[in-house]
This record gives C-alpha cells, sequence and structure tokens, in this order.
C-alpha cells in the first residue's frame, strides 16, 4: 500500500514549521520542500520553467533534511526564485535533488514572508507505523 | 503555563530550582497572567539553558517569553569563559542584531496631517520592503569586508547619516572583533543585493507619535515630548545574519561531542568560547552585527531623504538603536565581583541602567533608551533601563509584544485587505506588497504589548517612559 504523498504546516508559536508525508523517504523530503514553498506562496502558482540541480550532505536524516531546506533557502535568496517541484535522490546521508522553479515576481505570487532558515526545532524524520514517512522542522521567519 | 511549577520569588519574579542536570536556577520575569498565557515550551527551554557549561546566575526569560529555538524567545543567558563557558549560535538565532531604532522629528501631528498619504506613499517607493525586494546599494568583495568591519560607521563614512549618529548606536554603531574572514562566501553572497533593505515578517519602518509621557524627566532627557511624531526602524542582518546563523548552527552540532558538550536540544548548538569554532562564530557573528547596523543605518538615510523632500524642516536626529539577537562581552557583578560576561540576548534587549560607562554622557543619567515594538497598528513603548535590571537580569528588559497565534491561525482569521482597510479607520496607513504578509502580522494575531511592558515596569527591569502610536506602517 503506498502513501499518498502530501505536505502541510504545524504551529508553532513564532513561526511555522513544514512537514512532508510520503511513501519513501525521499518523497517526505520533496514534500517538505513543498510546505517551505508553501510558507512563502501558494506552490501551484509556482511555474516549473528553470531546473536547478543541488547536492547535500549531512551525518544523519534529520540534519539532512535541515540541510536541504537550508540550500533551498540559499538559493530562493541569492537566485531570486521560488521552487514548486522536485525530485530527491537519497544516497545514504547524501542528496542530490532536481528543483524547478521560476523568478519571483511579488506582483504575480504575493510572497507572505521571507524565510530565513531551517531550524533543528521540532525535526523529524521517521517511518510512521503505517509504514509512511514523515520529514518535517519548525522554519524561521 | 502552571505558577505551581515555580518559586514564586517576588510578585514578578519565577523561579525554577535546579533539577536533572541545571547547573543554575531558571528566572521567568512576569506578572502572573503573563505567566499563566505562556507555552509550558518556555518552562523547558528556561532548564535546558541553565544545563550549558559555564553559565552564571540564572538562565532568564523576559515578560515576552515563548516558544522559540533552542532558547525561548525573550531568553537570557550569559557565560564565563573562566568556568569552560560557551558561545551558542542557537542562543543568538538566525536575525543576528536584529534591533529597533528611532528617531525624533521634531514635528508634531499637525505637521504632517496634510502629507500623511504622500508620505506614506513616499516611504513606501523609498524603502525596499518584503521579499525578493533589494536595495540600491552593491558592495564589492573589498566594500563589503569593510562594511562587515565597520558597521555604522561605515555606513556614516559612506555618506549615509551623520557622525552624531553613532553615539546612539549600541557599541558606538561598530562592534568590535569582526571578521569577516569567518564570514562565507554563501552569506556574503546572500547579502549582496540585501543591503538597505527592511525584510518582511515582522519588519517594518513607522511614523509613530508620542501619546503618554510617563517618566517625564528621562522623557526630556529623551527629548521625547506628548504629541511629538517619531519614526521606528525595525529590521536585522538580512541574508548575511540568516545564512551565518544557519552555518555555524550546523558546525556547532555537529562539533559539540568532540567539546564535550551533551546538547540537552540540538538548537542549543554551542562550542567552548576559546575553541577555534567558538572564536570563529564570535567573528562571523559580530561582523553580521555590524551588518546589521549599517542597515538599519543605511535606511535611516533613506528615511531622512524622503523627509527632505516632503518637510525638509525635520532634523532627523536618532534617539538610539537597540540590538535584540547578540552575544556580547560585557562587565557584570556577580557576587560582589566584576567578571567579563559574555551575554547571550535573544529576542531581549540590552537595558543598561544610569550611570553606566558606555552610554553617551548625555543619556547617562537617564539609562539606555529601551525600545519596544509593538505589532502593527499597536502601540510600542520607550522604556529606559535601571540600576535594578542591572542587578537582576544582567542589564536586560523585553523586545516586543510575542505572538499570541500562529501564521497559519492569523491567516485563517483575518484577510489582509480588511486589516488594511480597519487599520485605516482608525487614520493608520499600511502600506505592504503583500496582503497575505499584513494578515499573518494583524495585530489580533499578538500579545497585548501593553503588559509586557507594564510587567517589565513592575519587576524594575526597565522603567516605562513614553507610549507611541502608529500614524503610517510601512510593513515587510
Amino acid at each position: 500500500m503506498t502513501t499518498a504523498a502530501r505536505w502541510e504546516h504545524f504551529s508553532h508559536q513564532a513561526d511555522v514549521g513544514v512537514r512532508g508525508i510520503g511513501s519513501m523517504l525521499e518523497e517526505a523530503f520533496e514534500q517538505a520542500a513543498m510546505a517551505l514553498t508553501a510558507v512563502i506562496a501558494d506552490p501551484s502558482e509556482v511555474a516549473p520553467g528553470e531546473m536547478i540541480e543541488l547536492l547535500c550532505e549531512a551525518p544523519d536524516a534529520e540534519l539532512l533534511l535541515v540541510d536541504w531546506l537550508n540550500k533551498l533557502i540559499y538559493e530562493m535568496a541569492t537566485r531570486n526564485m521560488l521552487f514548486g517541484r522536485f525530485a530527491v535522490h537519497l544516497d545514504g546521508t547524501r542528496l542530490a535533488a532536481q528543483v524547478w522553479g521560476e523568478a519571483l515576481e511579488p506582483a504575480r505570487h504575493h510572497p507572505a514572508v521571507e524565510v530565513k532558515g531551517a531550524t533543528y526545532t521540532a525535526l523529524k524524520v521517521e517511518q510512521q507505523p503505517d509504514g509512511s514517512w514523515l520529514a518535517q522542522c519548525v522554519v524561521d521567519v | 503555563m502552571d505558577p505551581a511549577l515555580f518559586e514564586r520569588a517576588s510578585e514578578h519574579e519565577w523561579r525554577i530550582k535546579p533539577f536533572g542536570k541545571m547547573r543554575v536556577p531558571g528566572v521567568i520575569f512576569a506578572s502572573e497572567a503573563l505567566l499563566r498565557e505562556m507555552d509550558t515550551k518556555v518552562y523547558e527551554q528556561v532548564a535546558n539553558v541553565a544545563m550549558l557549561p559555564g553559565i552564571v546566575g540564572a538562565s532568564f526569560a523576559m515578560p515576552d517569553a515563548h516558544w522559540g529555538y533552542g532558547f525561548p524567545i525573550g531568553g537570557i543567558a550569559a557565560f564565563d569563559i573562566d568556568e569552560g563557558g560557551v558561545v551558542s549560535a542557537g542562543g543568538v538565532g538566525f536575525d543576528i542584531s536584529c534591533g529597533v531604532r528611532t528617531l525624533l522629528t521634531g514635528l508634531r501631528a499637525e505637521d504632517i496631517n496634510t502629507v500623511k498619504e504622500r508620505l506614506a506613499e513616499s516611504l513606501f517607493r523609498a524603502i525596499p520592503a518584503g521579499m525578493g525586494s533589494t536595495g540600491a546599494i552593491r558592495l564589492d568583495a573589498v566594500e563589503m569586508d569593510m562594511m562587515l568591519k565597520g558597521g555604522a560607521r561605515w555606513a556614516v563614512e559612506r555618506g549615509f547619516g551623520n557622525e552624531s549618529d553613532l553615539a546612539r548606536i549600541e557599541e558606538g554603531g561598530c562592534m568590535k572583533g569582526a571578521d569577516p574572514t569567518q564570514v562565507s562566501d554563501q552569506a556574503k553572497k546572500r547579502q549582496r543585493n540585501e543591503m538597505g533593505t527592511l525584510g518582511s515578517g515582522n519588519h517594518y519602518l513607522e511614523i509613530q507619535q508620542v501619546a503618554d509621557v510617563y517618566a517625564p524627566q528621562i522623557a526630556t532627557t529623551f527629548g521625547v515630548n506628548k504629541g511629538d511624531i517619531v519614526v521606528s526602524i525595525h529590521c536585522g542582518s538580512r541574508g548575511l545574519g540568516h545564512q551565518i546563523g544557519t552555518e555555524f548552527l550546523k558546525r556547532m552540532v555537529i562539533a559539540a561531542p568532540g567539546h564535550g558538550i551533551e546538547l540537552p536540544d540540538r538548537e542549543l548548538a554551542c562550542a567552548p568560547i576559546q575553541s577555534k569554532l567558538g572564536k570563529e562564530y564570535l567573528g562571523a557573528m559580530r561582523a553580521a552585527i555590524n551588518c546589521a547596523l549599517a542597515n538599519r543605518q543605511i535606511l535611516t538615510h533613506l528615511t531622512r531623504e524622503v523627509f527632505e523632500q516632503i518637510l525638509p524642516q525635520a532634523k532627523l536626529p536618532l534617539l538610539y538603536d537597540v540590538s535584540h539577537n547578540t552575544c556580547k562581552v560585557e562587565d557584570h557583578n556577580v557576587n560582589g565581583r566584576t567578571k567579563k560576561l559574555y551575554v547571550h540576548r535573544k529576542g531581549a534587549t540590552r537595558a543598561f541602567g544610569p550611570g553606566h560607562p558606555d552610554l553617551p554622557k548625555e543619556l547617562r543619567d537617564a539609562g539606555q533608551p529601551v525600545l519596544i515594538g509593538g505589532s502593527m497598528g499597536t502601540s510600542s513603548y520607550i522604556l529606559a533601563g535601571t540600576k535594578r535590571g542591572m542587578q537582576v537580569a544582567f542589564g536586560s528588559a523585553c523586545h516586543g509584544a510575542g505572538r499570541a497565534m500562529s501564521r497559519h491561525q492569523a491567516l485563517r482569521s483575518w484577510s489582509g485587505r480588511k486589516v488594511v482597510d480597519d487599520l485605516a479607520g482608525h487614520g493608520i496607513l499600511i502600506r505592504s506588497p503583500s496582503m497575505r504578509g499584513v494578515a499573518e502580522e494583524a495585530p489580533g494575531a499578538y500579545k497585548d504589548v501593553g503588559a509586557v511592558v507594564d510587567a517589565a515596569d513592575q519587576a524594575g527591569l526597565a522603567r516605562k517612559v513614553a507610549r507611541v502610536v502608529p500614524l503610517i506602517c510601512i510593513k515587510g
């Protein structure tokens, strides 16, 4: 049985938590990235016009999730882009990804807030009792 | 949370007796009502901070404390190098030296009433705000390093503001010990287009009016009179500070076992002050403080240019500039002896009391101005540091209202357009590139800043001097 991949936000008093759920760990990471974009703007409004490749490495899966989200935050800030589609490949503690997006247009994307960084707060990467994978943490806005 | 978790040391002081691995007590300064509203996470985080090596006195939280990352937001902890003390990237946070400055204008409401709309539009055009906005200033590698070493002093030397501004900024506008070589290329790249930008979230530029004066003598020293128009700017070190926080947090988490540090929470990532990593972080963090000071100085210049166009009679001298997320080396009295301590303030304001040698001469008798930002559409406050605050909390006070509800809840509760229209009905002009951002920052999403300020005043951390109300708010 496969779990429908999905993302959601969870409450943190000052900021916001991002959570990705999928039948595979890769999918959970992709969905967490989607949740990150959704903090800023509606992901369905982001056209996948341009693709870039990213690499991350960290000692464990949880630190890797934070690294992955921080890499996206960095790329969004320095390229002035938003991302709406993600393909993650995991190999132990290494992550290689292709991400698709487009230049940020404030008038069209209505960005609510910029994200400063992904944190270790409420950080969890784990397989759920139903076999699905969950990847989550709080991001500082 | 339940007051029964604490020993009530006085009306506004709630103590956590050391348990488990806590090295010192925890102390929360708050009224009973504010304490009851706080999340139990604050209790856990105050206790966790008390477990860090070399902590001195107590792990403190201010009346506006709420669930943060590792440290509570509104948390204060001081560390002694001689006791194996640490410096914590988590304890400073991502938005290094985020802070508030207030400019006096000498204007009264009647001076701006006829040009209010024009002023709002001109400020909104002049101040880059919101995600993806860029500043007009591009720094090459050499100039970037000079900015990181020079802070607001660098900005003044480049024509942004006046020499007289510098005395009214913590550290004289230039944080010593900044080491741009410890700031990664990524952090510098992230800052490339962000000099002189406001940012987003709870950052703002406000035109305010002094509504009440509580301590007339100090207010006079500060140059604040009832009815005066002032300008307040809330923002931080932008992308550079965020990237430094991100990078050092990871490095400190990974290095902790090697330093013999057991982290009660990974977000408390720290390193011994005397370790290589600790020193590197201090060098980078101080560079980020300078970036924040330079950024607020540039925004001040842009604001003055707008006033020059519309209200040329106004000069805009700086009342003061405070920083919220910092680690600073300060002298404090510990058991009758003066010690050099590494004081972390996470979402808390330095509040030096009267007579402190670091205060400019003309403010020294009054104490440091402590600028407390409200949320959009609500009051902000000007306080003054006290001698008692120096004794009981390493010269620290609260920093703002603190959120009462999450962004998600706020977004479900309000429409940005309606918030703007409602506030306009109260004579408050909001200008923002993002209506969703406005909804998430709706006044009702924040706690009552008045209750927080009253608690800080009654606990003796800082003295209430004046209340200001917003007239125009440029929201990131």
